[in-house]
């Protein structure tokens, strides 16, 4: 099936998330598409309890409050979500673009807004030269099919939630030995008593150290490699599951022949377009003389950005400029 | 104007020019060797890593909560291993020797 829209935003973001406001105030309807489980970006997935402080009228305010307040805000215009799929490929079709993602979803529309911040989040892999054959295989970055672990041998390594629930998880069916660094977890507390108990009781072993090599056969590791102050030692294994985070990477954007500045998509000032017509990019992904790489500044670009996006879905039409204040045809449009 | 060395990842020493008050992620990255700094500098991803490789690591602030849960996400961590962003330069850290840590 293929979706139509008005306009494609690529990343779901703060800037993403208010560009469907900003759009939907001109009558635009929006797509968003995300590598991620969940909306929010950078403020979900990296800071979602930090306050920031920078967002206009509010004094302090966490990622994932701002998220919310987002969500909430944009409700009106009943965007539609694709999650879990990054922006694959796009072409130019006659009245526009169409976009399909790493699920095979397809969409038309007329506009493409990029904002991708820094690029969609991948896991962040241990620099091993042998991980690359193991993978899919012996070593998961995220685990879909527990069933698979059964009575094996389990490696997991890092100190946040998800190393630490999968432990304590993984504990009742499998044979799980921890790993990490120090014996201090960034993890939820709930999580660190659960996991230290299972330990006591002699259910999982935990393992102070840092991954050196892997060896094995027929794409399943046999060994881990270890340092633990500059000592070396070694474990057996099945399954290897490294959990150290997610990092940021422009991904496919990079291939679809917009100019870019080392990651970076030029735009000009006035509609934050790229140098291909009809496809913008807003937020900490675009650079111009002065960018400053700020939530507030993606706010702004994304006002401009619906303008134009406005003239390419309705050439024919003279957009009247309103205030939210005062219009009544915006008051319908915010279902108020 | 003050000065601080780093190695790349090839092993080539820099002698880079310091202003007080920027981070040592930034002196070094505006100076455009390879550091990614993901984040920007708000201590929110590990792309910043670098080893202090002289005794200026005695004259840094301890290394807070933060950042020390951030460096759980970086690899090849040492003893002397730190978060460029989290490191004002100050003039008491001029001559500080980094390394950059392996991507």
């Amino acid at each position: 099936m293929t979706h139509k829209t008005d306009v494609v935003i690529i990343g779901s973001g703060p800037v993403g998330l208010f560009a469907v406001f900003e759009l939907g105030l001109l009558n635009l309807k929006a797509h968003l598409i995300d590598n991620l489980d969940r909306v929010g970006g950078q403020c979900a997935e990296l800071y979602p309890e930090k306050p920031i402080y920078d967002i206009p009228a509010y004094p302090k305010i966490t990622g994932q409050e701002l998220t919310d307040k987002l969500i909430s805000q944009i409700k009106p215009f009943e965007p539609t979500f694709h999650l879990n799929q990054q922006a694959d490929s796009i072409e130019k079709i006659d009245d526009g673009w169409k976009i399909v993602t790493s699920e095979g979803t397809t969409i038309n529309a007329r506009c493409i807004v990029i904002a991708a911040g820094a690029g969609s989040f991948v896991p962040r892999k241990p620099p091993i030269d042998t991980i690359a054959e193991f993978e899919g295989t012996s070593v998961f970055y995220a685990i879909r099919n527990k069933e698979l672990f059964k009575n094996k041998k389990i490696l997991i390594v890092g100190g946040g939630d998800s190393a630490l629930d999968w432990t304590n998880d993984l504990a009742t069916i499998a044979d799980v030995t921890l790993m990490h660094r120090r014996k201090e977890f960034r993890a939820a507390p709930d999580s660190v008593n659960k996991m230290l108990n299972l330990e006591k009781e002699g259910k999982i072993k935990f393992l102070h150290g840092q991954l050196k090599s892997l060896s094995g056969k027929n794409k399943m590791i046999k060994e881990v490699k270890y340092s633990h102050e500059e000592k070396e030692y070694s474990i057996e294994v099945d399954y290897l599951l490294p959990f150290f985070g997610l990092k940021m990477e422009l991904g496919p954007i990079a291939n679809w022949g917009i100019n870019l500045n080392e990651n970076l998509i030029k735009v000009d000032t006035e509609k934050f377009e790229t140098s291909e017509p009809s496809i913008f990019a807003i937020g900490d992904i675009n650079t111009y003389p002065g960018k400053l790489k700020l939530i507030l500044s993606g706010f702004h670009e994304s006002a401009l950005m619906a303008q134009k996006c406005f003239a390419y879905c309705y050439p024919d039409k003279k957009n009247v400029f309103r205030y939210t204040t005062s219009s009544k045809d915006l008051h319908k449009k915010l279902g108020l | 104007m003050g000065k601080i060395k780093v190695t790349d990842r090839e092993g080539k020493l820099h002698e880079l020019e310091a202003d007080v008050g920027s981070t040592i992620m930034e002196i070094i990255r505006d100076a455009g060797l390879d550091i990614e700094a993901a984040c920007g500098g708000c201590c929110a991803c590990a792309t910043c890593h670098v080893y202090v490789t002289n005794d200026k690591i005695n004259t840094l602030d301890p290394i807070d909560d933060d950042e020390e849960s951030m460096l759980d996400q970086a690899f090849h961590v040492n003893n002397n291993s730190r978060l460029s962003c989290q490191i004002e330069y100050k003039e008491n850290l001029e001559n500080i020797e980094l390394t950059l840590a392996p991507e």
